[in-house]
């Protein structure tokens, strides 16, 4: 049928298209879990700090060597981990709390970042830096994403137990254990791992935005946690893979349109959420006996 | 078992070198229920914090001489719990079994049977599979006071464990405490109900910074005890000197 060729050739056909859609799900299979947590533990604008936290690094990084992915890649994830784990750190060791000091040293962070840029780089590359080339994916960046996506659902898997309790209970955990401090950081080194994987297929401007879209629609469609990094995962894929086939009809730039996929997948649930959208607000259902 | 659960040697506690708790003496014997209680400010909740190894003492020390700190289970006045996390009752009593269980440890079936038990020990019963966010104050309540029956420890300290609570509930918990107590284990409850205190507890810690009076109940609970209790100043003194007593 028509519309069943449509929806495959892009991904049949072209190469790029094929390596795009990797890109994307490897993407959607290791960001959205961290979005999630990051918004139960109210911190869903700490993926946006870290985001720009990185940018010093990675400019760095392109600075030294261009647009290459061992020194950009490596610039960013010193800059965002130092970034990350020195703020976890003040919050443990003094009276600020992670909000902020992580704002004071992203600030910093992205003050350096914009300056490094502004004194040597040129606009376009500026442009790839902050907005990605998500179709221009090569067979290295492939499998830094892969490597990232499986490293970041190995640790979730060793961490969930100690992260969940962190979360709702910390001063529980305080109590019975020393582990809260190196959770809180391992949590946050695997946010910048994921982001700086991310950039490049997105730039640092919307890898946030797969980790956290997914995530908040998820939230406004169950209760249930093991439900809702699942649904955060496969909105996140099918985002990517509607984003790739809209842009590659209406020849719109692929990144941002897929976080826009992602962010209509948000809208809708946000109207009709059965755990807290609109709908289920105005027009409650009726209500049991008992 | 006798001996000292806690032993205190010239503590004091405090914040920002202002003491809460001033040059406390004494001991806690193992098995122990006792009541701490004291006017607003008298260093009760801090004298828990200090006995978990919270807060480190200003001068002076706390130990406990037969146990690890991971045997001390600890209620805080205002649990840290974020009641919007989806999470069951089940789970969030199971955290109790952290100590045994650890990082990956499944749930044995016993350590289910354990849990179980703790949620029908509080009338919690039936309550296994609903989200925290959908309980009441008493319910949340029951439900903490499950998971501290899940760990299993030789020292229990509350604060002030029954505010806000309905007679039904602080019935049934104080039932909870008496079965603590009956397996020998060290229970210290801070409280400001002086008529729960008479009722239930049989030794009593009557704190004002200092201790005012400690030992069996009635004798501490005495009028003139409490007007000498009533007469500490709650405020830090912000002009004091340097405290030149060493005992």
């Amino acid at each position: 049928m028509q519309l069943q060729e449509m929806l495959v050739a892009p991904f049949t056909e072209f190469a790029f298209m094929r390596r795009a859609l990797a890109g994307s799900i490897a993407l959607a299979i290791a960001s959205p879990p961290l979005g999630v947590f990051l918004i139960m533990r109210r911190m869903a604008l700490t993926g946006d700090a870290v985001g720009h936290a990185i940018l010093p690094g990675a400019a760095l990084g392109y600075l030294l060597a261009g647009l290459s992915l061992g020194p950009m890649t490596i610039g960013g994830l010193v800059a965002g981990l130092a970034v990350a784990i020195g703020s976890g750190v003040v919050s443990r060791t003094t009276i600020l709390r992670e909000d902020t000091s992580l704002a004071a040293f992203y600030l910093i962070s992205l003050s350096l970042g914009v300056t490094i840029v502004s004194v040597h780089g040129s606009n376009i590359d500026l442009l790839h830096v902050l907005f990605g080339s998500v179709l221009a994916l090569d067979d290295t960046t492939l499998f830094l994403l892969a490597t990232i996506a499986s490293l970041t659902l190995l640790a979730l898997a060793l961490l969930y137990r100690p992260l969940v309790l962190e979360t709702v209970d910390a001063g529980f955990l305080a109590s019975v254990s020393r582990s809260g401090g190196v959770v809180q950081v391992a949590f946050l080194a695997l946010v910048v791992l994921n982001l700086v994987g991310g950039f490049h297929a997105l730039g640092t401007l919307l890898a946030v935005g797969m980790m956290m879209l997914p995530a908040a629609a998820a939230r406004l469609m169950t209760l249930e946690m093991t439900a809702m990094l699942v649904i955060a995962v496969a909105l996140g894929a099918a985002a990517g893979y509607a984003g790739l086939i809209i842009s590659f009809y209406a020849g719109l730039p692929s990144g941002p349109v897929i976080i826009m996929t992602a962010g209509l997948f948000y809208l809708i649930a946000l109207v009709f959420g059965p755990a807290g959208g609109f709908l289920r607000r105005l027009r409650p259902r009726r209500h049991l006996e008992g | 078992m006798s001996g000292a659960a806690i032993r205190f040697d010239n503590l004091t506690l405090g914040y920002d070198r202002h003491p809460a708790v001033h040059h406390l003496d004494g001991e806690v014997e193992a098995g122990s229920l006792l009541a701490i209680c004291g006017p607003n400010g008298a260093g009760k909740s801090t004298l828990l914090k200090g006995i978990t190894g919270a807060l480190i003492p200003l001068s002076g020390s706390i130990t406990l001489p037969d146990m690890k700190i991971r045997d001390v289970a600890y209620l805080p006045q205002a649990a840290d719990l974020d009641k919007d996390f989806p999470i069951t009752v089940f789970d969030l009593v199971a955290m109790g079994c952290w100590r045994r269980c650890g990082l990956f440890g499944g749930l044995s079936r016993s350590d289910s049977r354990v849990i179980n038990d703790a949620i029908s020990a509080v009338g919690l019963h039936g309550f296994e599979a609903r989200i925290i966010g959908t309980l009441s104050g008493g319910q949340l309540q029951r439900m903490l006071f499950a998971r501290l029956l899940v760990q299993n420890a030789s020292l229990i300290l509350l604060d002030e464990p029954f505010t806000a609570i309905d007679s039904k509930t602080v019935t049934d918990l104080l039932g909870v405490i008496a079965r603590w107590h009956k397996e020998q284990r060290t229970v210290l409850v801070v409280l400001h109900d002086l008529d729960l205190v008479r009722s239930y507890f049989p030794q009593t810690l009557l704190l004002a910074r200092e201790v005012i009076a400690k030992g069996e109940t009635t004798s501490v609970l005495s009028p003139e005890n409490l007007r000498r209790a009533r007469s500490m100043i709650e405020a830090f003194d912000s002009e004091a000197h340097a405290c030149a007593r060493t005992a």
